[in-house]
Parts: structure tokens; sequence; C-alpha cells
């Protein structure tokens, strides 16, 4: 097949799958908090239950799609798409396999960083335009929770870029042939997976979204697609900090005896398992509490780990 | 320190759970055991000998907190009272058992059944024919005008179970 052709295919299938994965997810979710909760989760459509996403993915289409009056129509339009196409670009450059990514870009991690800061931008226009007091609050602690998180978030990689000397993704996998770098990166690892959480304002930081006291935070004016916009965006976020995880700690495809995009999936499938206990069993912190930890706890971590790996690397020259 | 290892429990206790037996009955395959004294759709009992129990005393009726009870009383040849109509409005019964608990004849009953669906609320409204069972339901050998002092047709006072002669208070014999 000729490159143009390949690359297309690549292209395509990444899009497809990762779409597919994060819609797929809302069954894997289901059913994993069902099993930590004694439950069935649903299993009543087709087997298992697989169904159930076919059967969620109908009725949200077909559900009215209402712009409330007060909003602003444009920008209300805009914001669901912001998330979905800022997620989906950060999957362009995670390599998956050898040979199997969309771009090989050598800025790779600066630029998947760059597309969830710019995600922030979703959910403050959603929650701007809807006009409502409680959108408008959730999208407010969205906005400084993503940006206080986003700091150490940065922090917490640059560890991993000190020992490997690139930001390109696919050297970061390349060099943990002999060593994940879970183990020298420990620290990093434990930072950078809660800044994650709170990134994709998964629980238990989804204070933007806290039923609880705001309804449902920026997305509470959304309905029909455009909140399975920004559903599929949550989702798609998970599947891509699993993904990122996987790339820079747990040694990307890398792995004995089966094919690597077989590992990658399987190490990505486990991360989010991780990612859907979290939620299963952490409570929701206080506001205060969680820009405490983390400007209090996880900033001064990050650093820490910075300086140390930075140390150990110049002695090792 | 305290609350990260309190969290990592968290984690490790809720992952036990996958491990645990799960707690859901699923229903229309599997069914949920009902014990015996269920308060579900209410029937109205026969005695042994396959005779209406229900003397249309309107206690249950009188009882039900919801009046969702509505009965006529009328009695037959032979002297034995019974409900010339029996009505239950399920969709204003709330299963509270009073009725069972008044009925002095056992006729009333609660049964472990629930499944009582309907796409119209007037089929909800239950007439005689549709309580009426043919058994005894949970009391078996009772029959009332066997051991009630009462006089029918066929059955004088004194000759109930378990009933002497009535004493004649006009005599002076001992």
């Amino acid at each position: 097949m000729s490159p143009a052709g390949s690359a297309i295919l690549i292209v395509v299938g990444v899009l497809g799958g990762a779409i597919t994965i994060a819609a797929g997810l809302i069954y894997v979710e289901r059913r994993l908090l069902a099993l930590w909760q004694d439950r069935y989760g649903p299993n009543r459509v087709g087997p298992f239950g697989l169904l159930q996403v076919v059967a969620d993915m109908v009725k949200i289409f077909f559900k009215e799609d209402w712009i409330p009056a007060f909003a602003d129509r444009a920008i209300f339009v805009l914001a669901p798409a912001i998330i979905m196409v800022t997620v989906l670009l950060s999957f362009a450059v995670v390599p998956f396999a050898p040979r199997l990514w969309v771009a090989d870009l050598n800025i790779g991690l600066l630029f998947v960083l760059g597309m969830s800061s710019l995600g922030v931008y979703s959910a403050v226009l959603a929650g701007w335009a809807s006009n409502n007091q409680y959108a408008f609050l959730g999208s407010l602690r969205a906005a400084a929770q993503m940006l206080g998180y986003e700091v150490f978030m940065g922090l917490s990689l640059l560890g991993v870029v000190l020992q490997t000397g690139s930001f390109r993704l696919i050297d970061i996998v390349e060099a943990q042939r002999h060593l994940w770098f879970c183990v020298p990166q420990c620290v990093g690892l434990v930072v950078f997976a809660v800044a994650a959480l709170a990134e994709m304002k998964r629980l238990p930081f989804d204070l933007p979204e806290a039923d609880g006291e705001l309804i449902a935070g920026y997305h509470a004016e959304y309905s029909g697609m455009k909140f399975g916009m920004f559903f599929v965006g949550e989702y798609l976020g998970v599947t891509l900090m699993a993904a990122l995880m996987v790339v820079l700690f747990f040694g990307g495809w890398l792995g004995p005896g089966l094919p690597a995009p077989v590992w990658f999936l399987l190490k990505t499938f486990a991360l989010i398992a991780l990612i859907v206990l979290a939620r299963g069993s952490l409570p929701r912190p206080r506001y205060d509490q969680l820009m405490g930890y983390g400007w209090k706890l996880m900033l001064p971590l990050a650093l820490v780990n910075l300086m140390l790996t930075g140390a150990v690397v110049l002695a090792g020259r | 320190m305290r609350e990260i290892v309190n969290a990592l429990r968290t984690l490790g206790v809720v992952f036990g759970h996958a491990f645990r037996r799960r707690v859901t009955i699923q229903y229309p395959d599997e069914r949920p055991a009902l014990a015996p004294r269920w308060r579900g759709r209410i029937v109205l009992t026969r005695d042994p000998d396959g005779e209406e129990r229900c003397v249309a005393c309107y206690l249950c009726s009188d009882a039900c907190p919801v009046d969702c009870i509505a009965l006529q009383a009328t009695e037959d040849a032979r002297g034995r009272r019974y409900p010339a109509f029996f009505r239950i409005n399920f969709s204003r019964c709330i299963f509270c058992g009073f009725c069972e608990e008044a009925c002095p004849t056992c006729a009333i009953q609660l049964t472990p059944d629930f499944e009582m669906g309907e796409y119209r609320r007037a089929d909800l409204v239950y007439e005689k024919e549709d309580l009426l069972i043919a058994g005894t339901g949970k009391v078996p050998g009772y029959n009332f005008y066997r051991v009630s002092g009462l006089a029918i047709a066929g059955k004088e006072k004194g000759e109930a179970e378990r009933e002497s002669p009535p004493v004649d208070l006009k005599d002076l014999l001992p």
C-alpha cells in the first residue's frame, strides 16, 4: 500500500478506535462499578449487555437537541466540540505500536499538554454560554481546578523527559526497554495520576460537575448529542490519560510474547479499570481541600522529584 | 498521610468486592423467595366444604385505612350471610393487612404475589369472582359455621363442634 494510503488508514483507525473505545467505556465503567458494588450492571441488551452502548447511542441521538433561549448560541454549540477536538488531536501523537502512530512530533509531550490546556476552554465556554448560575459556578471551578493541576502535571512529567532526554513519545517508550519509568519515576507517576484525574474532571475530582451541589455543573443546560459529546469527551479523556500513562510510565507497547498493540491495549485497559476503581471508592474532596492538595502537596512533590531526577541524571553523566 | 493510607485501603476494600457474591436477584429470570406471610394480592378463601367463608360483616372495609374495600351483605335461604358483591380497588390498596387481621372468619387473606400490573387503571378493581379462590388459603381446617353457635338451616343451636346443647333458662331442673 502507498505511504499516503496507509497513513490515512491509520488516521481513520485511530479516530474510529478512540471513539469506539470511549463509547464502550460507558458500558465497561457501569459493569465494573456494578462488580465492585456486588451488582450486575447492564446485562440484558445483547450478550452480557454489550449492546447497551448501542441502545444508549440511539437514545441520545434521537433526544431533542435544545438550546435555551437565554444562551449564547454560537459559543454554546462550539463548547462541546472543543473538548472532542482537543482530546482527539492529542491521540495523534500517541504511539500505539512500532510504526503505528499518526504524527511523529519531536515535541509530542508538549503537544499533549498544550491540547489538554485548550480543553479548559470547553468547560469555561460551556458554563459562560449557558448563562446559568450553576453552570457558571461549575465552569469557574473547572477553570481553577484544571489550571491549578496542569502546573504540576507538566512538572511531574519532566522527570521522564529528563531521563529520556527527549519530548518525543516514541523515544520515551524506547528508553524503557530495560526498566519501565514507573519504578524510578514512581513519585512522578503518582503525581501525574492525580493530576490526570483532576484534568479530565473524573471522580473523585468531579467538583465542576458535583451533582449534589451544582446539578451537573457546566453542562447542566446541555441536552441530546451536545451532552453526549461532553460525555464521550470525558471518556475519550480517560482513554487518553490511560494511554499516556502507559506510554510514559509503563513501557508503552513493550512486553514479552504478545504482539505490541495487544500489550498496549492490555495496559491501557488495566489503567482504565484503576481509574474506574478510584471513582467507585474515593469520596469527593471539599473544594478548599482540592486546592490545598494541589498547591501544598502535589506541586512541592513534583518539584522535589524533578530536582532529584535532575541531580541523578547530572551525576550519571 | 493518614488520608492517603485511608484512600489506599478504601481502594483495596472496594476491589475486594469483585470476589463477593452479587446480591442482585435477576427478577424475571430468577424469582425472589417470598415469605408465606408476605402481604400481596388479596384473596377471599372458602371453607373446607367449598363454601364462601366471608360472612359480610364489614369489619374489613371498616378496618381498611384507605377505604379500598366495598361490599354488600345479603343472606341465602339457609340463613348464611354472604356478600352480594365484594370489590377491592387495588390501585388504592396499600397492602397493610389490616383487613386480614380484622376478619373474624379467616375469609380475607393476603398472598405472596405482587405481579398485578395492568395497563388500565380500571382493571385494578377486582370483583368477587376475581378474589374468590377454590381453597382454604393459610387456614386449612377452619369452618366458621361448624364452630359457631349461630343457627342456620341444617344446624340448630348446640349442634356445632365442641358445643353443648343450650341451657333452658326457664327450667328449674339442674
